[in-house]
């Protein structure tokens, strides 16, 4: 769902903010394209389902459940399937979160971000602290064990101490699933603009490694798996969706900028494509009224590029990259004979950043916090 | 194709000039125009820069090699043949401009009519001078909103006794008066004194390498004639060749049946490397030896850098690009060197920071060669007192080009740096700044004086290695780009030397090894630190970068560890993106140079020690 009411100082996502919204032609173009593409796609099942955006929550109830009875039509849609949609506290009434549970959704993932109101109002968020913790609770209460909050750390001028308390407040409040991101300062945003222009402090790199740590620390005395380089879960509440994108699996992109890794059988196609749909709504709606769906490039990705990107993603999880994970796409080389023998990925295993074991290859604690500098090295010796 | 008859062009009906100003005067504007008025190019807006042939001159914009041009003019009735011969503007080529000037008779000496005169004015004023050269003074770019043509005509009576009133007035861009400057390259600029009677004597003032046809020299003759199947000799190598083609340019070669005295053009006689045709040689005919033409002197290399390829796997490759491009320029030397570090590869003379900046520019676009640059280092001397170097080397003073030959204070008797003697002109309210800056570069005032109510030309000697590097936009910087700089080679002066390593947890950077002034050693190897850990990237260990003399650590800057690095986000949108950033990223990886365990970026060494990193 691309439309927000308002731009965040920190977001360079691919929303918009208008002041009206044709609800029932986005969603009829919603419905139409997510039809189109899993018939593109042939896939016989859809093991879950995201709604993101933009602001998901600002999509009446009626909508989602078009939408995932759109799915159910075209592929199989287990009664259990993961069904997840992202909200903001501003738009969680109860009543509103009951009427999409209604339509199907069964896990809520709230944009907390933080929960001290002058660290909201620099990120430029449209609720307060309250608030937010008024919507988590409701969320709670729908949606027992299947709610996540989102928090960012490493905001400027945000000290050591202020972080602490925010986490201390988090883990009073939250069910089982975080997602903990680090502040990034994208460029063309109005927050970076203020930092670069000096009026806001830039967070040093240092107490960015302190806070990540203390996090991480934190989370893990409270019970929480740390399964992926930002998301933590307990008692398995971890995200399926989500894994699939790091397991390289399939998946579909419906509605303006969504991406996509699929093989379009449909038309005859044998290889994994990486697709991305048409950014501007009005221009996307266009084309999924004229061709069905509206996806503005597609590329072959070669066994090459399908293996980095497997390798990228992998190794941001707790699991790594298993050996069957990777001989699904390298059924001729294994990762032993890739990453076994003398090269950049031993040396890396010697400092103690990785491990390659029967469970497959994936970072240690400390290797995690660094992975964008093993990555490098480690492509080379693949294209190698 | 049709061969010219240059017999019609008697001696008297032949003009020989030459244009000089400073950079960016409009000189080869000028030149462009002179070419459109006489026909030689047709008028179109497409003439930009014609003589400047390479890429390299048409993008920075400035004349590397000379290129000369024969323009046909009618002028009350009768033709005259004018030969128009192209300078190189920049201050490393001196030399180059003083032999292009011998085969002239006269200059038109272009001042910018806001910037007025300039260092290189004056430098090309007086070897114009020194050559008793008619000289007829040009003003342009009158059309430009800030000129004053007066107050440079002004500063051109004052400081080079030329009266006003023989000043023209001219847009260059613009075509105005362009063909009065012509008429007075006419009238005001002598005939060549020379008879083609008499023997052969012609002057080589530039030469190119042609792939199919060998070396194409361009010369002046001084006496007699030249056509094909002349046998030849060179008056410097002493070799003989047998004459192929002999022709102008127009700019275009156009073959003639001969040249004779007082013509000049090109010729090519057999010669497979431009070493043989050396700026500078007088050509005769076999068996009628005469009288060289003065002032020939070898190309004088004032800085030096090491060559590298990036893998020794390209040293072949790095082999036949240099050998290629120095067939069309025999003012680099070359020396085979090899270092610990970088393996196999060259050390290399040039004439100076622009000369070798532009031929490294030439290697990457023109052979697709990108190399490891080392330091430019200048040329010092030791005056060696051990018995055993002495031995060795042969003789008991050497010149240093590497810093890895440095011999140690201790089998030393004198350490000596050449110098250069400077001249900046400037406008006075720079003077203060201007002088600190020289003074902090070790140079000596020798001479100070006003060419008019505003400006001033300070003459200074300086040790030619603090030049090298950043002098030059130090100058500019300060002075918001007023004031000019052109050097000229004074000779050797004692000097306390060090070397200074730079080690990167405790492993040498061979590249980075620098001979400098023990009081300038602290300061550089601070700065030097501190510039390297900003272009080093961070690794997953801390590096200590040092500079070291010896084995005293004399400045160090650390560089700490990565404790977190890895983007927050990966979701189905932001993956293409990654994947795009990582793999530039593994792209670069390759391309680093490996110190120890620490990896550097291949041009970390250039961005270092060039200039100012842009805030």
């Amino acid at each position: 769902w691309p439309y927000c009411r308002k731009r965040c100082s920190y977001c360079n996502f691919n929303t918009y903010v208008v002041p009206a919204v044709d609800e029932a032609a986005v969603r009829a173009c919603l419905v139409r394209e997510a039809r189109t593409l899993l018939r593109l796609s042939q896939l016989h099942s859809v093991s879950s389902v995201f709604f993101g955006g933009g602001t998901p929550s600002l999509a009446s109830p009626g909508t989602v459940g078009a939408v995932l009875e759109a799915v159910a039509g075209a592929a199989r849609l287990p009664a259990g399937a993961e069904v997840t949609l992202e909200a903001n506290p501003s738009s969680t009434s109860t009543s509103r979160l009951a009427g999409f549970r209604a339509a199907g959704v069964n896990r809520l993932s709230i944009g907390v971000q933080s929960l001290d109101d002058a660290e909201l109002r620099m990120l430029g968020r449209e609720h307060t602290a309250a608030e937010a913790r008024k919507a988590v609770e409701a969320a709670r209460g729908l949606f027992p064990g299947r709610t996540s909050i989102d928090l960012l750390f490493g905001l400027p001028g945000q000290s050591r101490d202020a972080w602490a308390q925010r986490l201390e407040a988090a883990l009073g409040l939250c069910d089982d699933h975080i997602s903990l991101y680090q502040l990034t300062l994208e460029r063309g945003t109005a927050l970076a603009a203020r930092v670069r222009g000096g009026a806001l402090p830039a967070p040093p790199q240092d107490l960015l490694a302190d806070m990540y740590q203390t996090a991480r620390t934190a989370l893990a005395a409270a019970g929480f798996r740390h399964y992926e380089v930002s998301n933590f879960a307990r008692k398995g509440a971890v995200s399926t969706h989500n894994l699939s994108y790091w397991r390289a699996e399939q998946y579909i992109g419906v509605g303006p900028g969504a991406h996509g890794r699929f093989v379009p059988r449909g038309e005859g196609g044998h290889s994994r494509e990486a697709r991305v749909q048409t950014l501007e709504p009005v221009a996307w709606m266009r084309e999924v009224q004229s061709q069905g769906h509206g996806t503005r490039s597609r590329v072959v990705l070669s066994p090459l590029e399908q293996l980095e990107e497997l390798l990228a993603l992998g190794l941001r999880t707790d699991e790594g990259v298993t050996h069957e994970r990777w001989g699904h796409f390298s059924p001729q080389l294994s990762l032993p004979a890739v990453f076994g023998a003398p090269g950049e990925a031993r040396a890396l295993q010697q400092q103690g950043w990785l491990v390659l074991d029967s469970g497959g290859l994936r970072c240690t604690w400390a290797g995690l916090a660094v992975l964008d500098s093993l990555l490098p090295g480690l492509l080379c010796q693949l294209q190698r | 194709q049709e061969k010219l008859d240059m017999s019609t062009y008697p001696v008297e009906s032949i003009r020989n000039f030459s244009i000089i100003a400073h950079v960016d005067h409009g000189k080869s504007t000028l030149a462009d125009r002179l070419l459109e008025i006489t026909g030689t190019i047709s008028k179109t807006d497409r003439n930009k820069q014609v003589l400047d042939k390479l890429q390299v001159e048409r993008e920075r914009g400035i004349t590397v090699k000379a290129q000369s041009a024969s323009l046909f003019y009618n002028h009350e009735g009768i033709n005259y043949l004018l030969n128009l011969i192209d300078t190189p503007g920049h201050v490393d080529f001196s030399y180059e401009v003083s032999r292009s000037l011998s085969a002239c008779q006269g200059v038109i000496l272009v001042v910018d009519a806001n910037e007025g005169i300039q260092a290189q004015t004056v430098a090309n004023f007086y070897l114009a001078f020194e050559a008793q050269l008619s000289i007829i003074p040009v003003i342009n770019k009158i059309d430009l909103k800030n000129a004053d043509p007066e107050r440079v005509e002004k500063q051109i009576e004052k400081l080079f006794d030329i009266p006003t009133d023989e000043c023209i007035r001219i847009s260059a861009k613009q075509g105005t008066n362009v063909e009065k400057v012509l008429q007075n390259v006419i009238e005001k600029i002598p005939p060549p004194q020379c008879n083609p009677a008499d023997p052969l004597k012609a002057l080589v003032f530039d030469s190119t390498f042609d792939h199919y046809r060998g070396v194409v020299a361009n010369i002046a003759l001084f006496g007699g004639e030249i056509a094909k199947g002349h046998k030849i000799v060179s008056a410097h190598t002493k070799k003989r060749y047998e004459v192929n083609e002999v022709g102008i340019l127009t700019p275009d070669e156009q073959p003639t049946h001969k040249l004779y005295a007082g013509q000049v053009g090109y010729l090519i006689a057999g010669m497979k490397e431009v070493a043989e045709a050396q700026v500078g040689d007088t050509l005769f005919l076999y068996k009628q030896p005469v009288e060289p033409l003065p002032g020939f002197k070898s190309a004088k290399p004032m800085v030096f850098a090491g060559m590298y390829p990036i893998d020794q796997t390209e040293y072949n490759n790095l082999k036949s690009a240099l050998e290629r491009l120095t067939l069309n320029d025999s003012s680099v030397t070359v020396h085979r060197d090899s270092s610990l570090a970088l393996g196999a590869g060259w050390r290399l003379g040039f004439l100076g920071l622009l000369h070798m900046e532009v031929f490294n520019q030439r290697l990457e676009q023109e052979y697709n060669m990108s190399v490891i640059l080392t330091a430019p280092t200048v040329p010092y001397k030791a005056v060696l007192s051990s018995a055993k170097l002495i031995k060795e080397y042969g003789k008991d003073q050497i010149t240093i080009i590497n810093p890895a030959q440095f011999p140690d204070k201790l089998s030393v008797s004198e350490y000596l740096e050449p110098t250069v003697l400077g001249t900046i002109v400037t406008p006075h309210e720079y003077i203060g700044k201007i002088i600190t800056l020289c003074q902090d570069r070790r140079a000596v005032q020798k001479d100070m004086l006003y060419i008019d109510e505003n400006r001033v030309m300070l003459k200074y000697l300086f040790p030619l290695n603090e030049i090298v590097v950043d002098f030059y936009d130090a100058l500019k910087s300060l002075s918001s780009g007023y004031a000019s700089f052109d050097y000229e080679d004074a000779g050797y002066q004692s000097a306390d030397l060090i070397k200074m390593d730079i080690l990167l947890n405790g492993n040498p950077v061979e590249e980075l090894a620098t001979i400098i002034h023990n009081d300038k050693a602290h300061a550089a190897g601070k700065l030097l630190c501190e510039r390297l850990k900003e272009t080093i990237p961070r690794q997953l260990f801390e590096i200590a970068i040092q500079a070291a003399i010896g084995k005293k650590i004399i400045a160090r800057e650390t560089l700490k560890a990565y404790r977190k690095n890895v983007v927050a986000k990966c979701y189905g949108g932001d993956i293409t993106r990654r994947m795009k950033l990582l793999k530039r990223q593994a792209e670069s990886k390759k391309l680093m140079r490996k110190i120890g365990n620490v990896e550097v970026p291949r041009d970390a060494f250039i961005r270092v020690l060039k200039r100012e990193p842009d805030k």
